[in-house]
Formats: structure tokens, C-alpha cells, sequence
């Protein structure tokens, strides 16, 4: 930590309120100035600090009775309801069935949506001729062509896939042909000064540039997949997440709704991690 | 015979529902086997634009450039460049930036390793040689891009502000450095800059460009002895120089910035 303009400490002889208006001022300048660094214990304390607050204010709510227990379950409950369709191998199940799903409809359009969104990017040919219908297509709600999907290929997987894969993959391809536009001309200019020819600046140049910002793009859509899944799952599923927390209204069960919730939480978050994992391991270089 | 000769050269942009803008009118010139050329202007001039001509990188609206004789058509390796911007590739390391066009061209490992590793010595970087651009500050990024450039043994060296955004004290170490690497290798090099201290510095021969639209408004032949230590910028000569130059640029920079309008676009 630097301390720039920090105020000279006053003597020890000075009165406790004094040091303790010191603390309090030492405390304002290294954690509440404007975009200010601070040290990643702090950080990390911080955040551990706040979702437990939120634990402690439910908590709070379900053991002091101020709700009942119908309407939000105490948080034992949730945890006993994991324990109980783990054992009866339904959570296993349902998760396996979910992600099944999410993984292959994000599949499905990363393939097509990566390649097609970098020549969008890098090739106004490209993008002159597909972005019109791209964007009619990217701003209709999903959920509108749910009943035509229902219609095309019946209630299985393959209408759930096919909504994660519609849900994703204009945007994708939009956010993608993005990355590769703000690739700097002169890097690709440079590259023909070195001999590259077309073909190789594409290969060598224009695709590693987009690689971080690829990645990036992949680790947004991916939170956008999993909001789909349930989607899909609510309308037409007998397995899954969505399905297991639509079952659970049906009985009333309460701590089952909030742990499908808490399940999609930490999946997403698992996912949004292995993808920061990828970008530090696998592109050190980028910045 | 001249290495590059530049004839009749224009450059003009379409406007819509305006007349064309001249950027650039009958730009004539002539850089030697092993000349160091500088063309300084005020900004705007289009001197920028004048070397991604040369580069191939655009295409003149008239005129005909030719180097060693040939008709310049597209960009090649025959016309290395080295930009303002940093271009280093950031997924390579420093070794692999500069084996960038070796790879290219097909040459072997034990070539490309020996050129690499000469090229590296040249610009003082073998230490960095297996940093990532990212763990390189801007004057050491320059040092690559110039190695990378080099590297591919161009039969000349184009320069467009290589060392723009670069600190003053860098800047001046980027000069010296590229002066020692030039007495080396003796390329051909074409350079463009604003600053007159570094023209002077560094060339053989003075370009004045005028303000748009960019012609060619006086030809100096620099005859300071090489080698230029940086202190040949308080010398007498020099300084005569300087007032030349600095008096036939500061009317095109007063015309630039508005106060004579006649031609502007």
C-alpha cells in the first residue's frame, strides 16, 4: 500500500479520542477512497463478512419466527433437504440431467458462434451480410419461440438444448464479432509488413488476438445458458433443476425451491471460476 | 540507381457529397542503398500516410513507387516496419515476436535460433528473451519491434514514429540505440517524425513536408559526421541547422492550426 498523502500520525501523548479519530481517519484513506487498491485479505474478509451477514439476517428471520416457515425455510432445512434427495440419488440426478443439458446446448453454440462471430469481427464482408438478420433474431425473447421449438422437436432434450442453444448463440456471435473488431489494425498490419499473407494473419494473428476476449465472452453467455436451462426445464421436463424446484412448489416444499436455487448458485459460480482458471492458466500472457 | 524512388506520389480521400480531400500532392522522392531518409512535418501532413503507402498498406491515389526498380503493390517483407503503436504479438514471447517472420519464410530452427539471438544482443534484450510484451515497458517493446523488423532482413527499414510515445529520456536511448544498430546493419531506412532534434539526429537526408496537403517543401542534406553522440545536439552546426528547419516548419504549423484556412479541407 502506498500512502501518498497520508497526515503525519500524532504523538503517543495525545488523548484516546484523538488516536482514535486518527484510526478512523487512517481507515477512510486506505479503504474508502475512490478506486483505491486494498490488500486481498481485506478483500476476501470483506466479502466473507457480507455473505455471512446475509446468513445471519436468515438466520435471524426463520429462528425468530418472524416468518413462517412455509414461506421462507430455515436455512437447516435446505441443508437436510440436500442431504435427503442425495441419498435417495434424485439431486445427482437432477444436477447431472441440468448440466447435461447446459453443456451441450453451450457446446453447440460456442463451436459455430466463436469462428462465425471472429470473421464477423474481422471481415466487414462478413459482417455487412450477416448482422441485419442477426440482430432481428438476437432480440427476440427466447421464450417466444418456445412453443415452435415444442412443435419441431417434441419436449426432450433436444427442446431444452435447442433453447440454451437459441438463448446463446446470437449473443455470443455478437459479443465475439466484438472482441475481434477491437483487435488494433496495426497488429494486423505489422503481420504484412513480416510476410504474412492473408491467410496466416487470420490463423496466426487474428485468432490467438481474440483469445482472451473469447474467453471472457464464454464465461458471460455461460451465466446466460443456465438462466435458459430453467426456463426450459419449467415449461416441458421430468428431470433437472427447474423441474425439481417446479415439482417442489407443487408440494409445497419450500427448502426443496431454495435448494435448487442454491445448486444453480454454486454450479454457475463453479463455472464462472473454471473459466477465470482457464484465462490465468491457460492465457498468461494476456493482460 | 536510388533503393526506393517515389514519384508523382497522391493521395486522396473520397468524401461524400464534398470535394475529395488531398492528403497528400506529387510527393517526389528518392532514398539511396544504405540512406538514412527523414521526412518531418507538422501533424496531419501526412507523412504517417506516405510510409503505409510505401508499406503497401494503402494505395496512392496517383503516382508510381518503386523499390529496387519494382512497381509496389502489396505489403511484403521486403518493407519492414516499425509502428507508433506497440505491436508486439502478445501471445508470443519477446524470442518468438522476433522469429515471427523467420517462421513465416520456412527458415530452420538453428537459423532462426542464431539470426533471433544476434538481433536480441543488437537491441540488448537477451535477458528478456522469454518475457511475455506484457512484462516490457513501451521502450523495450520499441527495441523488439525494431529486432522483429530487422530481423527479417528488409531491403528497407520503414519508421513511422517509433519512438512518439516514449518518455524524453527513453526517447533520446532509443535514438542512440538505433543510430549504433544503423551503423551495424547499414539499412536502407525511410524514418517520419515531428521532432526536429531527432530528424537532425538521426538522418542523412531532411524531408520538410508541408501542411496539408502534405508536398515535399525542402530537401537538406544532412552532412554532420557520424557517429552522433547525443551532445552533437548543442553544437553550433546543429543548432544552425535546427533554425532552419524549425523556421520552414513553424509556418506549416501555424497554417495547420487555423490561421491560414485557404486550403484546408
Amino acid at each position: 500500500m502506498t500512502d501518498g498523502g497520508a497526515p503525519a500520525e500524532p504523538a503517543p501523548a495525545e488523548e484516546a479520542t484523538k488516536t482514535g479519530a486518527t484510526a478512523w481517519r487512517r481507515f477512510a484513506r486506505d479503504y474508502l477512497s475512490p478506486k483505491a487498491e486494498i490488500p486481498t485479505q481485506a478483500a476476501l474478509l470483506a466479502g466473507f463478512l457480507f455473505g455471512g451477514f446475509i446468513l445471519l439476517l436468515w438466520c435471524g428471520i426463520t429462528y425468530g419466527g418472524l416468518v413462517p416457515p412455509n414461506f421462507l425455510p430455515a436455512p437447516h432445512k435446505v441443508l437436510l433437504a440436500g442431504i435427503q434427495f442425495t441419498q435417495q440419488g434424485r439431486l445427482p440426478r437432477d444436477i447431472w440431467a441440468s448440466a447435461r443439458v447446459v453443456l451441450l446446448g453451450f457446446a453447440i453454440s460456442s463451436i459455430i458462434a466463436v469462428p462465425l462471430g471472429i470473421l464477423m469481427g474481422g471481415f466487414r464482408i462478413v459482417q455487412a451480410a450477416l448482422e441485419p438478420t442477426i440482430n432481428f433474431i438476437r432480440y427476440l425473447p427466447v421464450t417466444s419461440m418456445i412453443p415452435l421449438l415444442i412443435l419441431w422437436v417434441g419436449i426432450g432434450i433436444e427442446q431444452k438444448v435447442s433453447v440454451i442453444l437459441i438463448g446463446t448463440f446470437f449473443q455470443q456471435v455478437v459479443m465475439i464479432a466484438d472482441v475481434a473488431r477491437q483487435v488494433p489494425r496495426d497488429l494486423i498490419n505489422v503481420s504484412y509488413t513480416l510476410g504474412a499473407r492473408r491467410g496466416l494473419v487470420v490463423t496466426r494473428v487474428l485468432l490467438p488476438a481474440t483469445l482472451p476476449g473469447v474467453v471472457d465472452a464464454l464465461r458471460v453467455t455461460m451465466g446466460w445458458a443456465w438462466t435458459y436451462l430453467v426456463v426450459a426445464e419449467l415449461v416441458a421436463a421430468n428431470s433437472g433443476l427447474g423441474y425439481l424446484s417446479l415439482q417442489a412448489m407443487r408440494g409445497f416444499r419450500v427448502d426443496v425451491i431454495f435448494l435448487a436455487i442454491f445448486i444453480i448458485g454454486f454450479l454457475g459460480m463453479a463455472m464462472d471460476f473454471l473459466f477465470r482458471a482457464i484465462r490465468r492458466w491457460g492465457l498468461p500472457w494476456a493482460e | 540507381m536510388s533503393k526506393l524512388s517515389i514519384r508523382d506520389v497522391e493521395l486522396r480521400f473520397e468524401r461524400r457529397g464534398r470535394p475529395p480531400l488531398l492528403a497528400l500532392d506529387r510527393i517526389s522522392l528518392d532514398v539511396a542503398d544504405k540512406e538514412f531518409a527523414v521526412i518531418v512535418g507538422p501533424s496531419g501532413c501526412g507523412k504517417s500516410s506516405l510510409l503505409y503507402l510505401v508499406a503497401g498498406l494503402n494505395r496512392p491515389s496517383g503516382g508510381i513507387m518503386l523499390l529496387d526498380g519494382k512497381p509496389i503493390d502489396e505489403p511484403d517483407r521486403d518493407r519492414g516496419m516499425v509502428f507508433q503503436s506497440y505491436t508486439l504479438f502478445p501471445w508470443l514471447t519477446v524470442r518468438d515476436n522476433i522469429a515471427f517472420g523467420l517462421k513465416i519464410q520456412g527458415k530452420g530452427a538453428a537459423d532462426q535460433q542464431a539470426i533471433v539471438d544476434r538481433y536480441l544482443a543488437e537491441v540488448g534484450l537477451e535477458s528478456f528473451a522469454d518475457a511475455y510484451p506484457k512484462q516490457l515497458s513501451g521502450g523495450m517493446m520499441q527495441r523488439v519491434a525494431l529486432a522483429r523488423a530487422m530481423a527479417n532482413d528488409p531491403q528497407i527499414l520503414l519508421m513511422d514514429e517509433p519512438f512518439g510515445a516514449l518518455d524524453s529520456q527513453t526517447r533520446v536511448m532509443m535514438q542512440q540505440l538505433l543510430l549504433h544498430v544503423w551503423e551495424h546493419e547499414h539499412k536502407t531506412v525511410l524514418f517520419v517524425t515531428h521532432d526536429i532534434d531527432e530528424a537532425l539526429l538521426l538522418g542523412d537526408r531532411l524531408y520538410v513536408m508541408t501542411a496539408r496537403p502534405g508536398r515535399i517543401k525542402e530537401r537538406l542534406h544532412v552532412t554532420l559526421p557520424r557517429p552522433r553522440p547525443v551532445e552533437m545536439t548543442m553544437s553550433p552546426e546543429f543548432l544552425a541547422l535546427k533554425q532552419r528547419v524549425l523556421g520552414l516548419l513553424q509556418e506549416e504549423v501555424t497554417k495547420s492550426i487555423g490561421l491560414g484556412r485557404a486550403e484546408a479541407g
